[in-house]
């Protein structure tokens, strides 16, 4: 291989300029590149002005950490793409913000959100969640001054122009405790009706928009204790007040009857008697979900359990497909067999047709009271076979082997042929029978190639997300487990429900938790599978 | 005379008992895997043409032809399936496409360069198809949301966001494959390009990308099929009915009355699964290829 030259002339063109070519040469070259430099200016420009605006907004938003992220990454790319050299990083960088921001940084993040208890009702700030309990406790003052109303909009955000009983103008939104404005439009009755850069929003808009308009609560000053205006109509705004007091000192909440919530340590206001305000907010929760999920009985259980179907469902998925691939694969490698090309195009169909469809038409064949499977094939019979904790996993493996074989096929007969002849003949002079050859010499040879797409189809079937939700949904659902766990469900499936299932709350701090469970489970077996085959040795 | 007589009614009886041992047995179990192979297709494609309805009726096979599931299937109010279909083809090129470059730029590096950090990086391309964005599917979810308070134009709910998610798998087993590829092509052509005068870019683009375009079919139809299947990190993208793609909203049309809509979800089976088949026949011969390249040397 003339690897070496590559590399050299790479070297060159980074480090020194190369030693003089001849004129008309380099002039093409020149030209060349003038036309490059303006595709990289331009493709830069438009790159350049969105992290601008992204910093904008960070830095409105106060978020130090990301401003300083963002800001590095687009000066780093405006130097890979505008500097002379730097060739490699010219190709990989494209790739390897996508690769960072959207699978390196996932799985970082989803390592911090296990250590928290990020989930339902507790999705944001403390201070977002004091301001929501104000705002959702708000009832209306019984002798509230009326406040003459126009609302307002910019960039899609709703605001109040109040006139208020004293004549004084002010302008807020939902982020924004009200201020008076100095320029603005009056009506005939002395209303204020318009703010310069402000669309006045019509009747028609208001009857439009009529519960966003009636849900926007304008806070009367930066503490939210003062109250808020709120609108029933959209022309006149009324003064409304928490039934809960937030005290910033003690940092306590005091309803009307003087009960008293405190932050009760677990990222949520309660009372003595144990009732909770919602919402709550995140917290870091330490090793709490992993401590849950390893030592609360009815969770730890079915975690076992279903890891140890996934490691099941895993191997036998491997086993049984290869198996039968391999079958075919040496049943089908006869030189001289006719129709062998129709037999392979019908077998690969199950592999064309897309996954997710496989898994809802056996859910329909292997209905249990309407499924062709037993209304035909078994003759009536009512045969549960998706919804027997055991049977459901017969089923699964089966319709697996149904979609998997076709691959182990099509990659056997590869390594088949890829065998040389002569050493099967040699094995047979010497006396060697079919079967010793192949399991003496052929198979041995076969796994050497294979083994590595074995590996990834274990790593692949670890995490076969869609059979089992397709098929199942991960059920029959055991029914004595504290998370929505099924006989069929496996780590990737249970994670995804208790994150966004339906049937519990959700909740992402322990989904996290399993799901860096999958992960080390995964390293593990790929670190020790790959050490056995020498598929990274080969890389030069 | 007499002996070649004899010989040949011994020869054609032992034929057939040779031929059946040899090559009749291999028929026989090719026949039973062709029925376990093709029978669930050959069941949607029957049930899509059954007027009846439910899952029940679907058990006669092909005794009635009717067109009508197509036609009702494209006039459900709740479920917008031309909108899926469209969503679907556009969320899968878009994302092909884009694997597609991405991974071809890698591996044009990978394979063109030598830079420190280069065994390591391809050791780490292959050890990143260990862990499939799925895992991260809650920090993704919370990833688009706070995206989305900055940009809601790539931010949770949109087909931009989902495209990104699945650009950032664009690293992985694909470039691997073109890695290899790429390897294929003489560097002599890169060399004569470059006395000529062209610019790396130029090399890369009018050159090297013509001569490897049979492993970029490859890669972008593989991706192709895998984000047009893809379910888990879709469904919690892409929330609106009209924004979804085939299968979330397959997935929820037919598992919530399973039996009632089936013939119509058979319809829609065969309508989603007819691009990626044809296309996967289309093209088997470089997809097997690329299959077993990993495979055997």
């Amino acid at each position: 291989m003339s690897i070496h030259p590559t590399a050299s002339s790479v070297a060159a063109a980074t480090a020194t300029p190369p030693p003089a070519p001849p004129a008309p040469v380099r002039r093409i070259r020149q030209a060349r590149s003038t036309r490059g430099l303006i595709m990289t200016i331009a493709l830069l420009s438009i790159l350049d002005a969105i992290a601008v605006f992204a910093l904008f907004m960070l830095f409105l938003q106060e978020e130090w950490l990301l401003v300083g992220i963002v800001l590095a990454v687009t000066v780093l790319l405006n130097v890979i793409y505008l500097r002379p050299g730097w060739l490699p990083a010219k190709y990989l960088a494209p790739g390897l913000v996508f690769l960072a921001i959207f699978q390196i940084f996932v799985v970082v993040y989803s390592g911090y959100i296990a250590f928290t208890n990020y989930g339902d009702g507790r999705n944001g700030s403390k201070d977002d969640a004091i301001q929501t309990i104000v705002l959702t406790a708000q009832e209306r003052v019984p002798d509230s001054p009326t406040y003459r109303l126009t609302v307002l909009e910019q960039f899609g955000e709703y605001f109040f122009l109040v006139t208020d009983p004293t004549g004084e103008v002010l302008l807020g939104s939902a982020d924004q405790p009200l201020e008076p404005v100095g320029d603005f439009g009056t009506d005939s009755t002395g209303k204020a009706d318009s703010v310069p850069g402000f669309t006045t929003l019509t009747f028609n808009d208001l009857l439009g928009n009529q519960r966003a308009i009636t849900d926007l609560a304008v806070q009367l000053s930066d503490d939210p204790n003062d109250g808020a205006l709120r609108t029933p109509d959209g022309s006149s705004a009324y003064l409304y007040l928490s039934s809960l007091e937030y005290d910033e000192a003690t940092d306590t909440f005091v309803d009307r009857s003087g009960t008293v919530y405190r932050d009760g340590g677990d990222g949520a206001f309660v009372n003595d008697s144990g009732r909770e305000l919602t919402p709550g907010w995140t917290i870091n929760v330490g090793f709490d979900n992993f401590i849950t999920a390893f030592t609360t009985e009815n969770i730890r259980g079915p975690l076992i359990s279903v890891t140890i179907w996934t490691f099941a469902f895993a191997i036998l998925s491997v086993v049984t497909t290869f198996a039968l691939g391999l079958f075919l694969a040496i049943v089908f490698n006869k030189p001289l067999m006719r129709g062998k090309k129709i037999y392979r195009i019908i077998m690969i169909l199950p592999y064309a047709f897309p996954g997710f469809l496989s898994g809802l038409v056996w859910l329909g064949l292997l209905n249990q009271d309407f499924g062709y499977v037993n209304q035909v094939i078994f003759g009536g019979a009512s045969i549960p076979w998706l919804t027997d904790p055991w049977l459901a996993k017969f089923s699964v493996l089966l319709v697996n082997l149904w979609l998997g074989f076709p691959y182990m096929f099509l990659i056997c007969t590869g390594a088949l042929q890829s065998i040389p002849e002569e050493l099967t003949e040699a094995a047979t002079v010497d006396g060697a029978r079919p079967w010793a050859v192949f399991r003496l010499i052929k198979f041995p040879l076969l796994l050497v190639s294979v083994a590595p797409l074995l590996i990834s189809s274990f790593a692949f079937n670890f995490n076969n997300f869609n059979i089992i939700y397709m098929l199942t949904g991960g059920g029959p659902r055991d029914v004595t487990a504290g998370v929505d766990a099924g006989a069929t469900d496996i780590l990737i499936t249970l994670v995804y429900k208790v994150a966004f299932g339906e049937g519990t709350g959700r909740d992402y701090g322990l989904a996290s938790a399993f799901a860096i469970l999958i992960f080390l489970i995964v390293a593990t077996v790929s670190i020790i599978s790959f050490r056995q085959t020498k598929a990274l040795e080969e890389l030069n | 005379m007499t002996s070649t007589a004899r010989i040949i009614p011994a020869t054609r009886r032992k034929g057939f008992l040779y031929w059946a041992r040899d090559t009749g047995w291999r028929h026989l179990i090719g026949l039973v895997m062709l029925v376990f192979a093709a029978f669930p297709l050959l069941y949607v494609l029957s049930a899509s043409l059954n007027p009846s309805g439910t899952l029940v009726g679907s058990n006669d096979l092909f005794r009635t032809i009717d067109f009508g599931n197509y036609v009702r299937l494209f006039q459900l109010p709740q479920q917008p399936f031309a909108a899926w279909f469209l969503n679907t083809m556009i969320i899968g090129s878009v994302a092909a496409l884009g694997t597609v470059f991405l991974g071809a730029l890698a591996a044009y590096a990978f394979s063109r360069m030598r830079f420190t950090g280069r065994r390591v990086g391809l050791l780490t391309l292959l050890l990143v198809q260990m862990f499939p964005q799925l895992l991260g599917v809650v920090a993704i979810f919370l990833l688009l949301t706070g995206i989305g308070e900055i940009f809601p134009a790539i931010g949770i709910g949109t087909q931009t966001g989902l495209i990104l998610v699945y650009l950032g798998g664009a690293l992985g087993v694909n470039t691997y494959l073109m890695y290899g590829f790429f390897n294929t092509v003489p560097v002599s052509i890169d060399e004569a390009a470059k006395i000529d005068g062209a610019s790396h870019a130029r090399i890369f683009f009018t050159i090297i990308l013509r001569l490897v375009a049979p492993i970029l079919a490859v890669v972008g139809l593989l991706s192709f099929i895998g984000s047009t299947s893809e379910f888990v990190i879709a469904s919690i993208v892409l929330t609106d009915p009209q924004t979804q793609t085939l299968a979330v909203g397959l997935y929820q049309f037919v598992s919530q009355e399973t039996s009632r809509n089936w013939t119509i979800f058979s319809a829609g089976a065969v309508l989603a699964a007819l691009p990626v088949v044809a296309l996967f026949l289309y093209l088997q011969k470089y997809i097997i290829g690329g299959l077993t390249a990993g495979a055997v040397k």
